[in-house]
């Protein structure tokens, strides 16, 4: 007959394991009954391999992997090293992973909608030079600042614009081309060079502030604050979640997908730009050379924070963590006199574990699901 | 757009005029006539079975009149006046809902951020839409006082979808779509992906719908479920309505031929 829908998904699979057992069955729709008995004995056998509490556990720990990973960490340098738990050490890690933090703040938002930044270090090293020039030409301090907040924001804005407005299929390709584009106008307006000089203001950042924390810390603290707002509260925050769960729905639901996700690299390059402030009071200059690699820290730092690189799964918590984990994992192989080279490999590996601890928690959670339907019945 | 969805003032004295009346309905794609002249209509706490073999133009029909493609000729009205549907919001704005096959949820939230995604409750009234803040509770509650009203059980309420089971996250689409709509409910296949159990789930709450004064559009290959719940259907054949009747199982197998063009 025509009217027995061919479709057979994993879902209808799932469903039928419950028919299997049922009085019932047959006595509404006879003829699906023969279309699905075999995929369905295999689902049961498949979802019964693995207890649900043991399931629920494997995921809690995978969710939060991340954190315990960081505390693992901490405890094992702790014995290890004499150095790396004292005050000293501390502020010296908090201070260097906050450029990282605040920039992966910003990228997490973007890869949360499904997409990537790949021009944040460049866009900051172009802010900082901005703000150095602009110094010297004689502007305060307040316009510094403003200059490379702005600088960055613009950037992101033309990163955005042109992946929405432009219909590129992916942020990839254009976020590659301001990566060049930024870098090279920093070189070309700070002529290849360092420039030297700060407004005090700007350098206080740099150094110690309330109990012994660098400044930095405190920026980094009222950026995250910032951003749990407008995630957690905010209808804005709501709509990047669902334009990275299912973008297609979203825009059937009468979100407006274009804006959210401009918004996002907006929001990103506003956080180059914060980070270009951290930056250049920390070194008491702006250069071109800034922010060298940064797109793979702030990437790596969301990723291996336990984000998900496949969009829409995610908090802010995953690109601190992230940062911090960077920043110890550094500190540490410092400490331990290990080759610099060493450490691009280190994160490298550690990036690969948590894409896969990523991939791991999807299909884990697919169980859960296939014993869902199961428990129905 | 009201954002107190409320399933009991629907119930309108207009009970016998057609909420929806599609007039002479002409769409191509290209060189394909995709629909040709076709009249539908559709009452309050009735339900309306579009049936047709793959490429009839059910799909092409129903998107047509929730604004995703545009007719060529023809009208749409809604409550008596005539409506052109030019995006799924204008539709949604117009009281129409659509259940899509691919039931267009959002696996990384929970049912309750589902069912309001574009239409949170939020405020202050004066902050543009997306610098709002969020009211979680009133759509929690909202959310839990809907899915009971139409009996539909969940594990937990404030799990994320994808947690969920393929008749769960059919019952969460079709409550969904109930919160807004206000004239027409448009269900997709609703029952194609799920097993037998829990089409029957998915069929209780559609029965649910009309009775609650919804007006219902069912895209369905199951002669079963049309005859089960169908107060008329409609059969398109190669983009021309071939005819309508009222299905029972005495004219099951003339509604087959219809279909089939035997």
């Amino acid at each position: 007959m025509i009217f027995i829908d061919k479709r057979k998904s994993k879902v209808q699979g799932v469903a039928q394991v419950v028919e299997h057992n049922s009085p019932t069955m047959g006595d509404h729709l006879p003829e699906i009954t023969n279309n699905s008995s075999e995929n369905s004995d295999r689902i049961t056998t498949h979802a019964q391999s693995i207890q649900p509490s043991k399931l629920s556990i494997l995921l809690s720990i995978l969710n939060f992997g991340p954190s315990l990973i960081l505390l693992l960490l901490i405890a094992m340098l702790s014995l290890t090293s004499p150095y790396f738990l004292t005050p000293r050490n501390i502020s010296n890690i908090l201070a260097q992973t906050a450029v990282i933090s605040v920039v992966a703040m910003g990228q997490q938002l973007v890869i949360l909608t499904r997409g990537i930044d790949l021009s944040v270090g460049s866009n900051l090293a172009l802010a900082s030079v901005l703000g150095a020039l602009s110094f010297h030409a004689g502007a305060p301090a307040a316009l510094v600042i403003a200059v490379m907040i702005v600088s960055g924001a613009a950037v992101g804005a033309v990163n955005g614009g042109f992946y929405v407005f432009g219909r590129l299929p992916h942020p990839f390709i254009i976020t590659l081309a301001t990566l060049s584009i930024a870098k090279g106008l920093a070189l070309q307006l700070a002529e290849g060079r360092a420039i030297p000089g700060m407004p005090p203001e700007i350098s206080a950042l740099g150094t110690d502030a309330l109990g012994g924390l660098p400044g930095s810390v405190f920026v980094v603290l009222a950026v995250a604050a910032a951003f749990f707002v407008v995630t957690r509260t905010m209808v804005w925050g709501r709509w990047i979640y669902a334009v990275g769960g299912r973008p297609d729905a979203a825009l059937r639901m009468g979100i407006p997908v274009s804006w959210v996700l401009v918004s996002t690299y907006v929001v990103s390059g506003t956080c180059a730009g914060i980070g270009a402030v951290i930056l250049a009071g920390r070194t008491d200059a702006g250069s071109p050379l800034f922010g060298n690699l940064l797109e793979l820290d702030t990437i790596a730092a969301v990723i291996i924070g336990g984000a998900s690189f496949l969009g829409g799964r995610g908090h802010l918590g995953n690109a601190l963590i992230g940062a911090l984990m960077i920043g110890v994992i550094r500190n540490a192989l410092n400490l331990l006199n290990v080759n610099i080279f060493f450490q691009l490999i280190v994160i490298g590996v550690v990036i690969v574990i948590a894409v896969e601890g990523d991939v791991l928690r999807n299909r884990l959670e697919g169980r859960v699901r296939v014993l869902q339907a199961g428990k129905q019945s | 757009m009201s954002a107190t969805p409320s399933p009991l003032h629907r119930h309108g004295s207009d009970a016998d005029r057609p909420v929806l009346s599609v007039t002479g309905a002409t769409k191509r794609f290209g060189s394909v006539l995709a629909l040709s002249g076709i009249d539908v209509t559709v009452r309050r706490g009735e339900i309306l079975c579009l049936l047709g073999d793959n490429g009839a133009g059910k799909s092409t029909l129903i998107k047509c009149i929730s604004g995703v493609h545009h007719l060529d000729s023809g009208s749409i009205e809604i409550g008596g006046v005539v409506t052109p549907m030019r995006s799924p919001a204008e539709a949604r704005a117009a009281g129409i809902e659509t259940v899509y096959q691919d039931l267009a949820l959002f696996d990384n939230l929970t049912p309750a951020q589902n069912f309001f995604a574009g239409r949170e409750i939020a405020g202050p009234q004066w902050l543009p839409r997306g610098l709002r803040f969020l009211n979680q509770r009133r759509m929690d509650a909202e959310t839990a006082s809907l899915l009971a009203n139409l009996k539909v059980k969940l594990p937990r309420n404030d799990a994320v979808v994808a947690m969920m089971s393929g008749g769960q996250r059919q019952a969460i689409a079709v409550a969904r779509s109930t919160v807004f709509a206000r004239k027409v409910v448009i269900l997709d296949e609703p029952t194609a992906a799920l097993g037998l159990r829990e089409s029957r789930q998915v069929l209780d709450l559609v029965a649910r719908l009309r009775d609650q004064g919804n007006a219902v559009i069912l895209i369905t290959h199951n002669m079963e479920h049309v005859i089960e719940l169908a107060d008329r259907a409609v059969v398109l054949r190669q983009g021309r309505k071939v005819g309508e009747l009222i299905p029972t199982p005495d004219n099951k197998q003339q509604l087959v031929a219809m279909i089939v063009g035997a």
